[in-house]
């Protein structure tokens, strides 16, 4: 579905996408995580076929963005980060007049958007204006607008950032559907859990370079422990405790406001913790996440 | 097989346009009931200013000799260039404010482009809503031009496709500007030449008494090259000096329409 050798992307003299590889397959959710300024959006927007790539060979759909961009456009879905809806128009309006682009004729835009709607859960709100629906809901209708087209490659850029956890949800599970409908995914997030739960496969992104790349279980398997333990301490500097938790963990990550600790067994190291009475205010068990990968990748959190 | 090859080519063209009119469709569809308001205030400005200084100031001024010989009332003198006007203003509301709105506030062509749409073909659907806009205006003066005698109804039949040809220059013209405005306070300049434009383009007096400089400068600007084809057409024969205004105004259109598209691609497929 995409091909990507060696692409580029700057703006004068900043190099926003360095030189990536990437290869997505009929039928997969790939994903693309990183901080903000990691350069996925960029990434997007050149495969979306709206930004001429810099640098680099880019095939989307089997053909080259630079001579052939409306005709992949036409098999495109796109739900941009920040919704550009159509505030002139009301709900249903958005979608028939989004589905002329294409030269869907009236009759068909008019049936799909009925379709659309009750997909995304906004039937009720058909005839209602853009303006008063909630963050949830606009961007369900950004994502139903996506599909007006019957896209072949959905590109959806942060699809859940600024989405209360209720309404994360919702678009998700609709996500999930459509992958099962083997619509072909491509997002990009900075949620570790939004990629775990929706990608098969990713790449973590940090600088405009791709830092790992595989499905979440074998990044997590690669890059990280079966288990963290996550420690708090009432101290000015979590740092002075370091020193004292020598040997308990495989690796250690000293964070500003917490420790973490990479073990297999979790219980068992906080048994050890506990045995050298450095009682820490809270502590937590769990499973290693793609913040942990992306963490021992980097040296960063995801999310500042 | 080798339909199937040469096909995809043979449509371009019109899917392009096809493109285009799905831009002007949106328009349509956006038409609520607030807009009329909009669009009967363009209509009432120019009959305002054709029966205040037309009809009203004309009681003072009198009969007007054009350089042809013809003798005129200063009302009928006046009407033409309020026609060029009014479809002046017409475009330019829609290509300037709601083209910039659109573009930087709403960022609703972001999501256009995202579509096989491209910046130039959104360009040219916007261009027809505009002219749209201001052909409504031009039909429904030339109807009060009609039935104040002002003009005959085939000259009144034969000045509506120039006065659409006004519409589409200054669509294009104001198109191209908005790519270049920077934030809303950019438009109190435009509005100030729009109305230098208005009052010295031989709309309410013939330029042939300025100075030589001031008068080629009025010559060149695109008002006074609407306001001859218009005034030509509705007052007396057309001629050549009607022949060089219409290419002026194409000339204006397509310029307009390149640098718009050229500008649209840069700011939009950054």
């Amino acid at each position: 579905m995409i091909v990507a050798r060696g692409l580029v992307k700057r703006f004068g003299s900043f190099t926003a996408v360095d030189g990536i590889d990437v290869e997505v397959r009929p039928g997969e959710a790939f994903g693309f995580l990183g901080p903000n300024g990691a350069g996925k959006s960029s990434t997007m927007r050149m495969i979306g076929c709206v930004s001429p790539p810099s640098g680099g060979t880019l095939r989307i759909l089997g053909m080259d963005p630079r001579r052939e961009g409306p005709a992949i456009r036409a098999r495109l879905g796109v739900c941009p980060q920040l919704d550009n809806l159509d505030q002139e128009l009301t709900v249903r309006e958005n979608l028939t007049t989004y589905a002329r682009f294409f030269g869907i004729s009236r009759a068909v835009a008019r049936a799909r958007a009925l379709e659309l709607l009750e997909f995304v859960q906004l039937g009720e709100r058909a005839d209602s204006k853009v303006e008063p629906l909630s963050g949830g809901m606009k961007r369900r209708l950004t994502i139903a607008r996506a599909l007006v087209n019957e896209p072949d490659l959905v590109l959806l850029d942060e699809p859940t950032t600024g989405l209360d956890p209720q309404a994360r949800h919702l678009v998700w599970e609709r996500l999930f559907r459509l992958k099962q409908q083997g619509v072909t995914l491509v997002l990009t997030t900075h949620y570790m859990d939004e990629a775990e739960q929706l990608c098969d496969r990713l790449v973590v992104m940090d600088g405009g370079r791709i830092a790992a790349e595989g499905s979440p279980r074998a990044l997590i398997e690669r890059y990280s422990t079966r288990e963290v333990v996550e420690l708090r301490f009432q101290a000015e500097s979590q740092e002075e405790y370091a020193g004292k938790l020598t040997g308990v963990a495989e690796r250690i990550e000293v964070l500003p406001d917490r420790i973490l600790l990479y073990v297999t067994d979790g219980d068992g190291a906080l048994a050890e913790v506990h045995r050298r009475a450095l009682a820490p205010a809270s502590s937590l068990v769990r499973r290693s996440s793609l913040e942990d990968v992306f963490l021992h990748l980097t040296g960063r959190t995801l999310v500042d | 097989m080798v339909t199937a090859l040469a096909l995809p080519r043979l449509l371009r063209l019109p899917a392009a346009g096809r493109r285009a009119v799905s831009v002007t469709e949106r328009n349509v569809v956006a038409l609520k009931s607030s807009y009329w308001v909009v669009l009967i205030s363009g209509f009432f400005e120019p009959v305002l200013y054709l029966l205040s200084i037309g009809v009203g100031v004309g009681k003072l001024v009198g009969d007007l000799t054009l350089p042809g010989g013809v003798v005129v009332t200063y009302a009928a003198f006046v009407a033409p260039a309020m026609l060029a006007s009014s479809a002046m203003t017409g475009a330019l509301a829609e290509t300037t404010f709601n083209f910039f709105g659109k573009m930087k506030y709403l960022k609703l062509y972001e999501g256009f482009i995202a579509t096989p749409v491209r910046p130039f073909e959104l360009a040219l659907g916007e261009l027809a809503w505009a002219m749209v806009r201001g052909s409504v205006y031009s039909a429904a003066f030339l109807v009060v031009m009609v039935a104040m005698d002002l003009t005959t109804a085939p000259r009144a039949l034969l000045a509506f496709p120039a006065a659409v040809l006004v519409g589409f220059a200054f669509g294009g013209l104001g198109m191209a500007l908005s790519t270049f405005m920077r934030s809303w306070q950019d438009f109190d300049l435009m509005g100030s030449a729009q109305f230098a434009l208005f009052l010295f383009s031989g709309t309410f007096v013939p330029p042939d008494g300025y100075p030589v400089a001031i008068r080629w400068l009025v010559e060149a600007s695109p008002l006074y090259q609407a306001v001859v084809l218009i005034r030509g057409i509705t007052l007396g024969s057309p001629g050549w000096s009607q022949v060089g205004a219409t290419v002026y105004l194409l000339a204006a259109t397509v310029l307009g329409l390149v640098v718009a598209g050229r500008r649209m691609t840069k700011l939009l497929c950054k």
